[in-house]
Formats: structure tokens, sequence, C-alpha cells
């Protein structure tokens, strides 16, 4: 199913036509589904990540999404953070395994995995860290990983250490749309939810395309341009939520720039089903002088952006 | 609205692109390479074996019917050479990329715009630049009997500029004010292709931006200034290494952020698709004329070609024209630094492994934890970690040889060829210099040998009265 599915939004993407819907769609309509499906290679699969949406969608509320990056500024640290986050009321937490080059990320982020690859941070030491510490988390973790890291190990590799860990759902900013059949397959055999991210610029034939295929939520950037704290949210994005609620009723975390406790509310109100933090939380472990005060002011911060979520 | 409601791209897919041609020069046709490319193994100009691979076919992720790339289609409508190349760069640029390739093809069959750009090339730039016959470089190389090889130098030195860069800079400025952007910007690791970006934003009235690695605009600081002079900005890249590398991931972020205003001017034949096709159908003029000039002084073609490989423009620029006449040699050569088993060089093909590296799948120098090593060379461009795919590719096949020299080697060939022919070569071009002490001794009487003399070395006496005791 997935497959045929893949492989129509694969041709709508290139070939701009929007094709009629089929029946062999999974879920796109139907996010509450309350038992899992069976996926091509007879794995049963979890859609935590999609569950924790449908929960949140249920009780009227937006998910929080911190996003950090592991190993910085050491994993122990990330550990602690990780489970400060969801003590604090994060619904869904984003990973990132540090890259030296990443395209998509602003200098706060870039800082942070220099930083995290300073002190030899890596995919096996993440995923140990992970291991031990996803088991005592209420929340799941989505992993965000350059395409270099996976294709370093090998796509088959990667998604099965990557599921050891206990991640859920998996991003990759850099993957070409071509190539995102051959990644599904295997982040679906691991029960790992592959998101994908659509822009403002995003001609909408393509943006259909990318939220079919999306899995867990739609990862909307706010804005045209790298991750990076900005005084405001782009007013386009109230826009792009309503079309983007035109085409699914899948979640849709919007991202990028957002970095006050009212940035978080305005997006709420603006219909999205998740915000994601980055940058402004990452500034407060680069700023803090120790552990304890990264952790202190991280929890206060974390705190306020959930005090301002319904 | 926040859409765009774009048509959908009346040329997806179709393989009439990799048919086309730019300036009139032939994009190759359907081949077979294996037995070919043996045989031109065997041929009596061999210096070394190489192990013939199957070329790489149908790209195992194109199973959704999705249209396969195929060794004869360089670049495939994906922009495969092979299994290198691709697109790897997050969704904000995939519908600029594909803009630029429509801009790309439509131009390529306007007249006018080929006739503008032919102009510029001729009147600006100052081609066709000459094929010169080295007269002493092959007194230098002749065998004990007197016989030996025919040194003839393409002297993209001659360019306005100073180097080749400028063949790929002038046809993009054309492209962005077709496309209507104003503002430019690009990397650059010696300076050249920064000088050479800054000379055609001077020269079309464009807004420039250059992003340099720190460490590289210490050792470049002449041409720094001259891109200033220009009127370019010039922003210094402290992350990372500090070279190449980290400049191209900066100018990539400038790019993801302003890319409804701005045009990337890249300068070699590396990064996402269109551009290592359409960087290296920019440079494809250094083969075409090649050819005619060869045919114009001895009647022939080349046997052998050699060029400097860092991301590999001059050298694609070189071959190009070539890849179909299996009879003629392609030797690139890389930077081997201080050495290949010092850790500490640039010899992408010869040390590297296959990875992405600023949206290409090629060969790239990582270590075991899959992060990007800091290379070393001598010469600032050649100091890059990857290379274009299309060289991987090439490699793969078989079809080209890659080496690599030191930077003792190529400081000797530097002082040797302005001794020799009174011709200060740029210590990027003296690589491919250097390995001629390797090659000639093996090649029969009367070779043709056609070395990419791809840019002067005015820039590099600063780094080389630091080394050369004269």
């Amino acid at each position: 199913m997935a497959p045929c599915t893949t492989f129509l939004s694969c041709t709508k993407y290139y070939c701009g036509h929007s094709l009629p819907r089929l029946d062999l769609r999974s879920s796109s309509k139907s996010p509450g589904r309350s038992f899992p499906r069976m996926a091509s290679r007879n794995v049963v699969r979890s859609f935590k990540i999609l569950g924790t949406f449908s929960k949140l969608r249920r009780e009227g509320k937006v998910a929080l999404m911190p996003y950090i990056t592991a190993g910085d500024p050491d994993l122990a640290t990330t550990s602690k953070l990780l489970q400060l986050l969801d003590q604090c009321g994060a619904d869904l937490i984003e990973l990132g395994l540090p890259y030296s080059d990443p395209s998509l990320d602003g200098p706060v982020i870039q800082a942070s995995t220099r930083r995290a690859l300073a002190n030899g941070t890596k995919l096996e030491t993440t995923i140990s860290m992970l291991k031990e510490v996803a088991p005592r988390l209420s929340c799941p973790i989505v992993l965000l990983s350059y395409y270099k890291h996976i294709e370093a190990y090998g796509v088959e590799k990667f998604t099965s250490i990557v599921a050891e860990g206990g991640v859920h759902g998996l991003l990759v900013p850099d993957v070409p749309f071509r190539e995102i059949a051959s990644l599904k397959r295997r982040t679906e055999a691991n029960d790992i939810e592959l998101g994908l991210i659509t822009t403002p610029i995003t001609p909408r034939y393509q943006m259909e395309a990318i939220v079919d295929v999306s899995e867990g939520f739609v990862y909307l950037a706010s804005s045209v341009g790298v991750t990076g704290a900005r005084p405001t949210v782009n007013p386009q994005v109230e826009d792009l939520l309503q079309e983007l609620k035109e085409v699914t009723t899948k979640p849709v975390a919007v991202g990028f720039g957002i970095s006050k406790p009212e940035h978080v509310k305005q997006i709420a109100t603006w219909g999205a089903d998740g915000v994601i933090v980055g940058s402004a939380i990452v500034q407060l472990l680069a700023e803090a002088r120790s552990s304890e005060e990264a952790l202190r002011h991280v929890e206060i911060f974390t705190k306020s952006l959930k005090a301002a979520l319904p | 609205m926040a859409s765009i409601l774009r048509n959908p791209n009346p040329n997806f897919p179709s393989l009439s692109k990799t048919s086309s041609s730019f300036l009139g020069l032939r994009v190759p046709a359907n081949l077979s390479w294996p037995r070919r490319v043996a045989s031109a193994m065997r041929s009596p100009f061999s210096v070394s074996c190489t192990l013939t691979r199957e070329p790489v076919g149908a790209d195992a992720s194109a199973e959704y019917g999705v249209r396969p790339s195929s060794a004869s289609q360089r670049p495939d409508s994906f922009g495969r050479f092979g299994k290198f190349g691709g697109k790897y760069v997050p969704e904000t640029l995939m519908h600029a990329l594909t803009e630029l390739e429509d801009a790309f093809w439509s131009l390529s069959k306007d007249a006018e715009f080929q006739e503008e750009l032919a102009g510029i090339l001729r009147d600006y730039v100052g081609r066709e630049s000459p094929l010169y016959f080295a007269e002493r470089l092959t007194d230098h190389y002749k065998h004990a009997d007197g016989g030996g090889p025919h040194i003839y130098l393409k002297r993209e030195d001659l360019n306005h500029t100073g180097a080749h860069k400028i063949n790929n800079a002038v046809a993009q400025a054309l492209l962005a004010k077709r496309l209507g952007k104003k503002r430019i910007i690009a990397e650059t690791g010696a300076g050249q292709h920064g000088v050479a970006t800054a000379t055609v934003c001077a020269r079309f009235g464009l807004q420039c931006i250059i992003y340099m690695g720190a460490q590289d605009m210490e050792r470049q600081a002449l041409n720094v200034f001259r891109m200033r002079l220009l009127g370019a900005e010039v922003r210094a890249v402290h992350s990372g290494t500090a070279t190449l590398k980290d400049a191209t991931s900066e100018a990539i972020r400038d790019w993801v952020t302003n890319v409804e205003s701005t045009h990337y001017i890249l300068g070699s034949v590396a990064g996402p698709h269109p551009y290592p096709m359409m960087v290296r159908e920019f440079h494809a003029v250094i083969g075409k004329e090649t050819r005619k000039q060869a045919m114009d002084k001895w009647g022939g073609k080349p046997d052998v070609l050699v060029a400097c490989v860092g991301g590999g423009s001059n050298a694609m620029g070189l071959f190009h024209e070539f890849v179909d006449d299996l009879d003629v040699k392609l030797i690139g050569v890389e930077a081997a630094g201080y050495g290949l088993d010092s850790g500490r060089h640039a010899a992408t093909l010869t040390k590297g492994e296959v990875g992405v590296l600023h949206g290409a799948m090629s060969y790239l120098l990582q270590d075991d934890d899959g992060q990007i090593i800091e290379p070393h060379s001598i010469s600032a461009g050649l100091d890059y970690p990857g290379v274009g795919p299309e060289h991987s590719y090439l490699k793969d096949i078989g079809r080209a040889e890659y080496y690599s020299v030191t930077d003792q080697e190529a400081l000797e060939a530097f002082k040797r060829l302005s001794r020799l022919e009174g011709i200060i070569p740029a210590l990027e071009t003296s690589h491919a210099l250097a390995y001629l002490e390797v090659l000639c001794p093996t090649l029969p009487d009367g070779t043709k040998v056609v070395l990419n003399c791809s840019g002067r070395g005015d820039k590099d006496v600063q780094t080389a009265i630091k080394h050369l005791q004269l």
C-alpha cells in the first residue's frame, strides 16, 4: 500500500499534476485510528507520533515540541534535558543528530552541532544514550538527521540502529523526494514515522505530494530560511496552515523562528497542531555557565511556553 | 495567498533534455560503456591498469516507475550520473533548482541569449584561448632517444581574471538576469571564482556577496582585495575548517534564506543538480575550442588530456567534449598535500568514500564516523573534501583516471613552467603540470598531450615565497 502511495505522490511532485485520491491511501483522513495497521512487511506499527497528536486533538490541546542537539554540551546533559523537557510538558521532543554542514540551520544550531561534534557525539553513542532514557520518557522522540548520516550507514542499518534507541519519528531535511520511497520502506519496517517538511514557497502540487507521504505529522517551516529565533512570526503561517488543512487532516507542526510564549500562543490560535521551538532553547544551553544552570533556564523557559498553549 | 499556483512543469519527465545542446555543444548520445572503455584501456597509450567496472545502470531507488538513470545519460533527468549527483538539499531550494534548470534548457535554445553570451566570451573574456605548443617543456620531457610527447597548454590563464572560472560566472550572471535576480552569492576557495563572480557582477550591475573561509582569506589576500575593489562584499566564514567547504555551506544557507531574490553562482561542477551539468556546459567551450585547435594544428585529436581537479570544473570543461572519444585518455590530478598517507591531503577520488556533500552524492573525504575531514593542499582551489559527481562517475566506470601530487611536487612544477616557458601557473594548475613527470616517460613519441593551464599564478607568489628558496 505505502509504495503505491509514495509512487503516486512522487509522480505528483515531479510532474506537477494533482492526481485523484485513491482509497489505497493510508490514514490521511483518519488520524485517530485505534488499531495498528499492518505495514508491507507485516510489522505491527504503533504510530506513536500520530497517536500523540490524535490524543491532544481530542483534548483540544496543541503539542509543544522542543528541539535540542544530541551531545550539546554532552550526552549526559542531553539525557537529563530529555527527562526535564518531558517533565515540563513537552508532548514530543525533536533530537538533532549533529552534522558539520547543516544546510537548514542557522548560527545557533550550527554552534550546537559543533560543540556536540567536538566531544565526539555520533549515532551509536546517541542511540546508546536513548536506549537508557527513552523508556523513562512519556513523550516520543523524533530524530532529526541530515541525509549524510543515512548514506554513511546505509538506509537499512541506519533505520534499524535508530529504532533500537526507541525513536518513533524521523525528519530528514535534505532528502530529495525521489529517495523517500526507499527510505520509507525501511522506516515503516522499523516502526518509525517519517515526517516531511514543507515551506512557504513550496508549490501547491509539491506541498500536496509532501503531505500525502509525510507520516506522524507535517512539518511546516514558518519562513523561507534557516533555523534561528525571529522577532515575530511570519504572518503567512496563518494562510499556509489553512491551505494545509484544506488538503489533509494530518497534524501540522510549525517550526523555525519561534522563540517566545507569544509566538507559541499565536501559532496555536491559527490552528497548528504542534509548535516546535529549537534555537531559543539551544541558545540557553550555549549561554549557561554550567550544566545545572542550563537545566534551570530550560525548565523555566519550557514551562513558560507550555503555559501559553491550550 | 501564501501558495504559488504553479503550472505543471512541461519538461518533466523528459529525455529530451539530455540530448539537447548548449551553445551548439553536443551532449553524448547512447553508448555502451564496458566494451568500449575496456578497449580504450588496452590502447598503446595506457599508463596503468585501471579496473573497468560495469557502469551503474538503473538506479535502485527508481523502482517506483520514476525514470531510471542509465549510463548513457549524463546526467539523467534527476541529475544522476550513475548513482552520483542528485539534489540533497532542503525543500526550500527545490523550486529554485527546478526553475534554474528550466531556464538553462530554454536559454540553450534561445539564439539571442547564445549570441549575447558568445559576444561576451569573445570581447570581454577574450576567448578563444590559445592552444599553445610548450616547446621547452616538450624538450624537457624528451626521452633518451630524442622522442617524446608533444605538450600543449590550453591557455585558460589568459582569460580575463586569469582563470577558467570566468566562463561559468559570465553565463550564470546572464542567466540570473534573465531570471530577474538582482542579488548574487558565491563561494570561493582560492578566490578565483570569487573574483570572476565579482567581475561579472560589476559588469552586469548585480549586487554581489562572496563567502570565503577565513583561512583562505588569509592565504589569498590579493584576491580578497580584488573582490572588494570590484564592489563585492566578502564575508568571512569562521565555522568548521574555515575553508572552501564551509564557505559553500554558508552560501547554501544564504541561498535557503534568500532564494526568492538571489541566484547562487556555484563555482564548480559540484552541488545539487542542475549545477554539475550547467557548470560543465558553461566550461565545455574549453574542450570544444581544443578540438578545433587540435585539428588546425596537427590535423587530429589530442591523445591525452590532463587537468587538475578540485571541484572539477576546469577538468570537466576540457574533458566533456572528448568523453565519447574513447581513444582520448582523460587524466585528472588531485592534491596529495603532505602525502596520501599523511592524512593531510585533498585526494578525494583516490582516498575518499561515497557520501553526500553540498547537495550531491559523490566521493568525499570522511572519517570513520562519517564526519567530513578537513583537507589540506597548498593550493586553496584544490582544498575541497568533495569532488564533482560526474568525476566520481567517470572514475567508477573507468573512463577517466585520477592521480594525485604533493604540495612539494606542485611547487617544483610551479617553478619548472616559470623557468621553461615564462608562464607562472596557478598552484592548482601546477598539480596537473607536476603529473607530467610521471606521465611523459611512458608516452610514445609524438603523443599529443593537452594540459589545461587553468589559471595564472600571480595570486600564488606570496605562498610560493614562503616555500621556495630562490
